[in-house]
């Protein structure tokens, strides 16, 4: 589509961006994925950490993408509280780790 | 499905510093935007090999005009691409924008705090313009610590819109300062005399390096800013890497 040349010789899965080591980013970067998939946003929605009992926005939790598919983790126990890959044109989404979630509406 | 990619159009680029350029794309159809928001990008490879990474909107002009600024990572798989290759008239594929978190909605009158680190001003930016092209009534206050006076973008701009009441900008040069301005990084301290009081509750938003945006939320719930009246972006995916 453009004149990209991709891969890095030596730049693994995309040297200092997404995917570059310990680094983790905000939930704020699943709202492009998760709108394939919701109507609304749901990185403004609160939830609940099954683990831990903590609660907070999912655009405020750490998001890891160096994992196969990404992984959200609440900010307070770490605890795996989502679960995102893309498999055959299908989306795996794995919401154990969320006890619950508020979502505004309107 | 409320978006998915689409073909955007180059429709401009311009070099915002000497590693960094805003590339105005038109979208394929009209879009619905709030200051904030990002933008994906996808680049796919001869070899089938994809990239996807997030960039703030910078600016946005109705009904299909998005600008998205890029500050080139050395080294990065995808921002030199954007910053020294990409052309008018080349397209990219796109999705969004996105994101309800990290957003200023106009219909909040509060008074809005907006703290950015380095590149981490471009969805800040939008409010600003947002705030102005509406001539909203809350007052904003910038804070933006950058490196030096060379790495600030969207200088004239930011001068033009300044006004007492308004929006109030403060800059805080952390390694080289245009002459008699002082040099240093923020603290604790300056944070505190720089920023809209707790008195008339802001909205906060920071951008920025992770380090810095948890550094300086980290501050202002210590000096008694409340906890939830906090939203932050840490630029790690959101356009200033890679």
């Amino acid at each position: 589509m453009t004149g990209w040349a991709g891969r890095l010789p030596e730049a693994g899965t995309g040297a200092g961006g997404r995917g570059s080591g310990e680094d983790y980013l905000d939930g704020n970067a699943l709202a492009g994925p998760l709108s394939e998939i919701f109507a609304v946003d749901v990185t403004s929605a609160r939830g609940r950490c099954g683990s831990c009992g903590a609660v907070s926005a999912i655009a405020q939790a750490r998001l890891y993408v160096d994992a196969p598919g990404m992984v959200l983790r609440c900010p307070s126990c770490l605890g795996v509280l989502l679960r995102l890959r893309e498999d055959g044109g299908q989306a795996v989404l794995d919401l154990r780790g969320l006890s619950y979630l508020t979502v505004d509406l309107g | 499905m409320s978006s998915a990619w689409h073909a955007a159009d180059v429709a401009a680029v311009h070099e915002e510093t000497a590693t960094a350029r805003t590339i105005r794309l038109r979208m394929a159809a009209p879009v619905r935007f709030l200051p904030g928001q990002h933008l994906d990008i996808r680049l796919t490879a001869p070899d089938g090999y994809q990239a996807v990474r997030s960039y703030s909107v910078a600016a946005a002009a109705a009904p299909d005009t998005l600008d998205i600024t890029v500050e080139e990572l050395p080294g990065g798989e995808v921002s030199p691409y954007l910053v020294r290759k990409l052309s008018v008239g080349d397209q990219l594929e796109v999705r969004g924008p996105v994101g309800g978190w990290f957003v200023w909605r106009p219909e909040d009158s509060s008074p809005v705090q907006l703290i950015a680190g380095g590149s981490g001003v471009v969805p800040l930016m939008a409010m600003v313009r947002a705030h102005a092209a509406l001539r909203h009534p809350a007052p904003f206050r910038l804070l933006y610590s950058v490196r030096d006076p060379e790495s600030v973008y969207y200088r004239q701009d930011l001068a033009a819109l300044a006004a007492p009441g308004t929006l109030e900008i403060t800059y805080v040069y952390t390694r080289r300062a245009p002459e008699g301005r002082p040099v240093g990084r923020l603290d604790a301290r300056s944070l505190e005399a720089s920023v809209l009081g707790r008195e008339t509750d802001p909205a906060i938003y920071i951008c920025g390096a992770t380090g810095f945006v948890e550094a300086v939320s980290g501050w202002l719930v210590d000096a008694g800013y409340a906890p939830d009246r906090i939203r932050t972006e840490r630029y790690g995916g959101m356009g200033g890497t890679a």
